[in-house]
């Protein structure tokens, strides 16, 4: 019975990422006690705000953790990755900022409210995910090949909206999304993110989309056949990692009020597929579980932050993370687990057979 | 390879590798010509294409491990970190005030880097059945993280033998022009085009005529056929993990020799050209079909589009990144339509 338990939680798809954050807890447990201090403090303006590494994490997680959502979905019914997302954060955030600032680069008021600003973000990234999801579905190129075409030009279009220029958004209001609201200590962050999950979490729950998503991935030619269209939940799927990528660009932009297109969001696509894999899901398509990808996404950022506490340089911090990568997918490989499995039994065996002799 | 011989047109006769090949070759042929009469200046002179080739021997090198490894049906994305690592690595070995180390065995660092990258991702890829993606994704961080730990600061190198090899120019016999003041300029090669000739007509040759080459086309058409044809998957694929890495390790070692400095930044997105160039020269990531010849043109359709779109007097940065894209599109289009097109009348 005992035995049966312990292969139950190993076999958990949870299983790797909530151990990969043990490890990574307890290592920090044991050089720096402090790393899970919070304190309460008070920023430039005179607002209550919580401080420590756990804030931060949950603080420069978010953009990952909404990506990471979208990025489940596409997988699961395309069975590749978008590695557009990127680019196309670049692209929505200087929209949102054309339609903030209007054709002046400084102004003194905000030409059009930040609401309207986040819509035509929406509606821009919904676009970008629609290009991708024609390309993916009805002309059935690969995911990753589909969406390399954005990826080129993504950086360019974002710097073409805005002529190259850097705007800068006057308003404080609208840091408010990547900050701090005054009197809240809490990152706004946190509750984007947890209305991003509660909205997906209702979506899910009560449409078939998420079981026709995974049906699409395992099996497209079966799910026509039972009545499902795969090009429409691929579409679907694409346009709603657009929509992703709207909410996650809002926050990226308005951490600074300003944006850089060649830096902002570099290499974030690269992250969030990770952070889909790290989850246990499989990247070849099929079923899926969001959370795990969500759980996945912090993990990422736990390492991050983990990482820089130990003086790595930025420019180096991606070699740590590769050596971990590789270990996790490693030790997740069913190949691995199987022959891990086969050496217990074998060992197991061994001492049947030793207690005969005797 | 895919040759379904069908009666009918010509169009249902040629094999997928070279329709998608003409179309290239064809492509980029009225692309220059359209270069020369419309923007004549530049483009009249043959200097232009092989100013092209010497700023892309190193791209052509490192395009034809990709095409390699996307006909077996992978993927290597960590070519540009390879290129980047190992340009930095023979940086500070070569450089006077780093160790002053020989050239001969720079050579031997840059292949010894690319063939230990491409056997672990092979092995990783191959025997434990991970994702591709995911590996080299690991391995192009790996190998960009390690570029800043060997160095942050971007340098110049300097030593002696290295320079000789650096300015080493091959005239090309017939190619040069005359300028203003009536002085004959020879036209000039760099030693990085004769190697990254010699790799396209070698690859070419591999890929058709040998053993090897027929099972990297079979393991990517269909995995499973091509194990009852008694093809050794698991080793053809790791095979093409290693070459990949080892044409990534020479490539990176031409463009050191190109550039002539070691930076982090060097060779950013080189993996999406070498992608976006393999597939515009027909190669499909679906595996099986492609061609190495086609991938050369693919870098020169790519460059020459570039130096177009510079010289049209569009040299907002932006441009080049939108035409590149369209165009990739484009091709993707072309290659979606006819081959869909050709099941329909293969169905028939």
């Amino acid at each position: 019975m005992n035995k049966s338990l312990l292969k139950k939680i190993t076999s958990n798809q949870l299983f790797i990422p909530l151990l990969a954050l043990f490890l990574l807890a307890i290592i920090n447990l044991i050089v720096d006690p402090s790393f899970f201090k919070v304190t309460l403090g008070t920023n430039n303006e005179g607002n209550p705000v919580l401080s420590g590494y756990l804030i931060t994490i949950l603080d420069y997680g978010s953009e990952l953790a909404i990506l990471a959502i979208g990025m489940t979905l596409v997988t699961s019914a395309s069975g590749g990755q978008d590695i557009s997302v990127g680019a196309t954060i670049a692209i929505t955030g200087s929209a949102m900022l054309r339609v903030l600032c209007g054709s002046n680069t400084r102004p003194e008021q905000l030409a059009a409210p930040i609401i309207v600003a986040f819509l035509v973000a929406c509606i821009v990234g919904m676009l970008c995910g629609a290009f991708n999801g024609a390309l993916v579905s009805i002309f059935k190129i690969q995911p990753m090949i589909a969406t390399l075409i954005l990826f080129t030009a993504g950086r360019s279009i974002a710097a073409w909206i805005n002529n190259n220029e850097l705007p800068i958004v006057p308003d404080p209001k609208f840091k408010y999304f990547g900050g701090f609201i005054p009197g809240i200590p809490i990152p706004t962050t946190v509750f984007i993110v947890i209305i991003c999950v509660i909205v997906t979490a209702l979506i899910l729950k009560f449409t078939n989309l998420g079981l026709y998503t995974q049906s699409v991935g395992i099996n497209e030619k079966s799910s026509r056949l039972n009545g499902i269209n795969p090009t429409m939940i691929k579409m679907l799927a694409f346009i709603f990692l657009g929509l992703c990528v709207a909410v996650a660009s809002l926050i990226k932009v308005s951490r600074l009020a300003t944006i850089n297109y060649s830096v902002i969001a570099k290499d974030i696509e690269m992250d969030a597929i990770l952070a889909v894999a790290l989850g246990g899901n499989s990247l070849s398509g099929g079923k899926f579980n969001i959370w795990a990808s969500v759980l996945g996404a912090y993990i990422i950022q736990f390492l991050t932050t983990t990482l820089y506490k130990f003086n790595v340089q930025s420019d180096a911090l991606a070699a740590y993370k590769a050596v971990v990568v590789i270990l996790l997918v490693v030790f997740s490989a069913p190949k691995v687990r199987e022959s891990l499995s086969r050496l217990k039994t074998k060992k197991a065996l061994k001492a049947v057979n030793k207690g005969e002799t005797k | 390879m895919n040759k379904t011989k069908l009666k009918g047109g010509i169009f249902n006769r040629v094999s997928d590798t070279n329709l998608l090949l003409s179309i290239t070759v064809v492509i980029f042929i009225l692309m220059y010509l359209g270069a020369i009469i419309f923007l004549g200046s530049g483009f009249k002179k043959p200097q232009m294409l092989f100013n092209i080739l010497n700023a892309n021997a190193a791209l052509i090198i490192t395009a034809c491990g990709m095409s390699l490894v996307m006909i077996s049906g992978s993927i290597d994305i960590s070519v540009g970190g390879v290129v980047a690592l190992v340009s930095m690595c023979c940086a500070v070995y070569l450089d006077v005030n780093h160790h002053n180390g020989n050239v001969y065995v720079s050579m031997l660092i840059a292949l010894g880097i690319g063939l230990a990258f491409g056997i672990i991702q092979g092995l990783l890829v191959a025997y434990l059945n991970i994702q591709p993606f995911i590996v080299t994704l690991a391995g192009m961080f790996f190998a960009r993280g390690m570029t800043t730990i060997v160095s942050t600061a971007p340098f110049n190198v300097k030593n002696q033998a290295f320079d000789k090899l650096k300015l080493t120019r091959i005239n090309v016999p017939g190619m040069g022009s005359y300028n203003k003041k009536g002085l004959y300029i020879p036209a000039y090669v760099e030693i990085g085009v004769l190697v990254a000739l010699a790799v396209v007509v070698i690859l070419f040759l591999v890929l058709r005529y040998t053993r090897l080459g027929r099972a990297f086309y079979a393991v990517g058409g269909n995995q499973q056929s091509a194990l009852m044809l008694g093809v050794n998957v698991k080793r053809t694929k790791f095979l093409s993990h290693v070459f990949c890495g080892l044409l990534a390790g020479l490539g990176g070692y031409v463009y050191f020799l190109h550039v002539g400095s070691g930076a982090a930044s060097h060779a950013t997105g080189m993996e999406m050209n070498a992608i976006a160039s393999s597939i515009i020269g027909g190669t499909m990531l679906t595996g099986g079909v492609g061609n190495v010849v086609g991938t050369l043109f693919g870098v020169l359709s790519l460059s020459t589009i570039q130096n177009i779109v510079s010289s049209a007097g569009l040299d907002q940065a932006w441009w080049t990144g939108i035409t590149i894209a369209a165009m990739l599109c484009i091709f993707l289009l072309i290659q979606s339509i006819v081959i869909r097109q050709r099941k329909r009348a293969l169905k028939r």
